[in-house]
């Protein structure tokens, strides 16, 4: 029993790195397109991972160092494990429990914070820059998303995703896009500060902050960064999907659509410059915040008809 | 052997550090170099495929050449179908593109930044001013050779050279990587006293240590 | 402008007037008259500008001359004034008072001519070269093809072509039976 769910464990998280990471390498297409370029391969993000971990030396800065990239994988395989990702799958549901959505929400948190730690003993000037503005920024969006989450768990009574999808189940109109828009509005603005394409790019700002924390982060310390963004991008796609848009009842639906989550940030990232940090974090605390709070109320008037 | 005999030649094994103050010589490393082993055969071939197919490019504009690698990195040339990126760091990148002539300031920076990038790492100097001084070759503040202040995998002659014998040039440095034949940073580390040697000879305020770990 | 000059000369003695072009032209000063004249310029006269602080090696005469570019922003006038300093000596005052970024261009010039500006700040310190051993590199006694020669390492096999007898000879050998290359005068 134990070996089948460390298999399944391992299957699942397999899936959702490559697929995350493919992911990644299909938006640097479809931005070098947008450029008017051909653009990378698809399978880039691999053989960047293959070759930053192939580094023959690689320069640490100390303990908390080490723990910095550990801690983000762990955050990352955190926010992942707890998130059923296809509803009524053995290999896909993972550790799916009462309350998850509840932990799912810190680990979105907690990578960030270990990042913080590590990477400021780099000793870099911009990596304290890039976690300043990334902590900032994250405190910003998640004052809509967590209020769109709230509105989901007042109006499905559950702090389960299998049991928010699971009331999403037969038919779209039982999504929560037509039963609470206001709350995958709240939640759809986030997600692009969420997902860190431009205009909200203020983390690892290339031109202003190259590449902000993890600047001095090197060889191995790198590639575990960026199997973690690829697993991160897929856990938090398949969050959304679950909570907004009724889960996936099989792998191909979850790919459809988790895609077109995805693209929607990439989209608004193609088409906007990036605004400044305080632009950026002004704008998530004014009208997607009250667009939160407006979904809470819709839900909640609402409520005894549900 | 005694202790204090041991002690001297663990000594000698130390950089000196001679060019910082007293004070600042305990925050740098002393540590020399060392040369670092290939894996075995396969497994080395293997990342070597991968390395010369995801070759991240220092972005640090050395000379006028700098300005051939913008057409480079835009639509026209755009240098990333060829898995050519740029990175801003140098502890990231794997490819030092020194962009025509390097006056003696430029220099000291170009050796802290190779000396700062992770292994294995690659050297494309182009334009003549690296390969023999090109058209500064008398002047009093340009280097004539790279090659004798840092280890070069691949020249690119012109002046300057155009964005399509860069992509020659990365092309032939792809081709010696596959190869197993780009072992510029042990170059370094074994022929480590020679190249300081030339290095300290032209830069005379040297207060930096001795290798910028 | 006429009048500015004829204003001028019943300042300082003006050694020299020059008319280049109808919006540059050059006086030449007595070194002792510079600071007056130049904060007579820049405050009455809307000179407010300091393009660049230049100097010239006339080795012969044994000789540097600087050349304090002025700009009008009101009339677009630029007005150079060139004085002659010793060459033995060089030592020049410092004009960092009346425009701030003065001093770097005399740190510039305390490199590279080894001329002195005391009282200005920082200008001792090394601007370009660091850790420069030589006499000042752009003075003309200074060979650089010597310097170069034994400092950097050379890579034997160099040669130079006269661009123009090379190229008839490489490029333009057969221009005249090009079929594709045709001028109508030929």
């Amino acid at each position: 029993m134990t070996m089948t769910v460390a298999l399944y464990t391992v299957i699942s998280v397999t899936v959702a790195t490559v697929y995350g990471l493919t992911l990644g390498g299909i938006v640097r297409k479809l931005y070098a397109r947008v450029h008017g370029r051909f653009g990378p391969p698809v399978w880039q993000p691999f053989l960047d991972i293959i070759q930053t971990h192939g580094r023959r030396v690689s320069v640490s800065h100390g303990r908390m160092f080490y723990l910095g990239p550990v801690f983000r994988l762990a955050g990352g395989l955190g926010t992942y494990l707890f998130i059923p990702v296809i509803f009524g799958s053995a290999v896909f549901s993972n550790f799916s429990m009462s309350g998850d959505l509840l932990l799912v929400m810190y680990f979105i948190f907690f990578g960030q914070l270990g990042m913080a730690l590590g990477a400021g003993q780099g000793g870099h000037p911009y990596s304290p820059m890039g976690i300043a503005r990334g902590l900032s920024q994250m405190s910003a969006f998640e004052v809509p998303f967590s209020l769109a989450v709230i509105a989901v768990a007042i109006q499905y009574h559950s702090l389960n995703i299998t049991s928010i999808v699971a009331a999403q189940q037969g038919g779209f109109m039982n999504w929560t896009l037509f039963t609470n828009p206001l709350a995958v509005i709240a939640a759809m603005i986030s997600i692009l500060g969420m997902n860190m394409h431009a205009p909200f790019s203020i983390v690892m700002a290339p031109q202003e902050i190259p590449i902000g924390p993890p600047i001095e982060m090197n060889g191995s310390f790198l590639s575990i960064l960026q199997t973690n963004r690829g697993l991160f991008a897929a856990a938090k796609l398949v969050l959304f999907m679950n909570l907004f848009f009724g889960g996936a009842t099989n792998i191909i639906e979850m790919i459809v659509k988790t895609f077109f989550i995805y693209m929607f940030s990439v989209f608004v990232g193609a088409a906007y410059p990036r605004f400044r940090p305080e632009q950026s974090f002004r704008f998530f605390l004014k009208w997607p915040a009250l667009i939160g709070v407006l979904s809470i109320a819709y839900i909640v008037y609402l409520g005894g008809a549900s | 052997m005694n202790k204090k005999h041991i002690d001297d030649i663990e000594k000698q094994m130390k950089l000196a550090n001679e060019g910082l103050p007293e004070c600042e010589r305990c925050l740098f490393s002393d540590d020399r170099p060392s040369s670092v082993e290939a894996f075995n055969k396969y497994y080395e071939g293997f990342l070597n495929w991968a390395r010369s197919r995801s070759l991240w490019m220092l972005a640090f504009g050395t000379g006028c050449g700098a300005t051939e690698l913008r057409p480079l990195m835009t639509s026209r040339f755009d240098m990333a179908r060829f898995g050519i990126f740029p990175r801003p760091t140098p502890r990231q990148a794997s490819v030092f593109v020194v962009g025509g002539y390097a006056s003696i300031k430029t220099i000291k920076r170009i050796i802290r930044s190779y000396e700062q990038m992770q292994g294995p790492k690659y050297v494309i100097a182009l334009g003549s001013c690296t390969i023999n001084g090109g058209m500064y070759y008398d002047s009093y503040n340009t280097i004539n050779r790279l090659d004798y202040y840092i280890p070069v995998d691949v020249y690119i002659a012109g002046c300057m050279p155009r964005p399509e014998a860069l992509i020659a040039g990365f092309n032939r440095l792809k081709e010696k990587i596959r190869a197993g034949e780009c072992e510029g940073m042990n170059e370094y580390t074994e022929k480590f006293d020679w190249y300081k040697e030339n290095q300290k000879q032209i830069i005379k305020d040297w207060n930096m240590p001795d290798y910028n770990w | 402008m006429e009048q500015l000059i004829r204003k001028i000369k019943g300042m300082v003695h003006l050694k020299a007037y020059r008319k280049q072009r109808d919006d540059l032209y050059f006086i030449t000063v007595e070194k002792a008259q510079l600071e007056m004249i130049l904060s007579h310029l820049k405050k009455n006269e809307g000179f407010t500008h300091l393009a660049f602080l230049q100097a010239v090696d006339f080795i012969e005469d044994s000789r540097f001359q600087l050349t304090y570019m002025l700009y009008n922003y009101e009339t677009g006038v630029n007005l150079g004034v060139l004085v002659l300093i010793d060459r033995d000596k060089p030592e020049m005052n410092s004009i960092h008072k009346l425009w701030a970024h003065g001093w770097q261009y005399q740190r510039e010039l305390h490199e590279l001519y080894g001329i002195d500006f005391p009282g200005s700040p920082r200008v001792h310190e090394s601007f370009v070269l660091e850790g420069w051993e030589e006499m000042p590199p752009m003075r003309r006694d200074f060979d650089t093809l010597e310097y170069s020669e034994r400092t950097f390492f050379q890579r034997p096999g160099r040669s130079t072509n006269d661009p123009k007898e090379y190229m008839k000879e490489k490029m333009y050998k057969n221009y005249a039976a090009s079929p594709r290359i045709r001028r109508d005068d030929e």
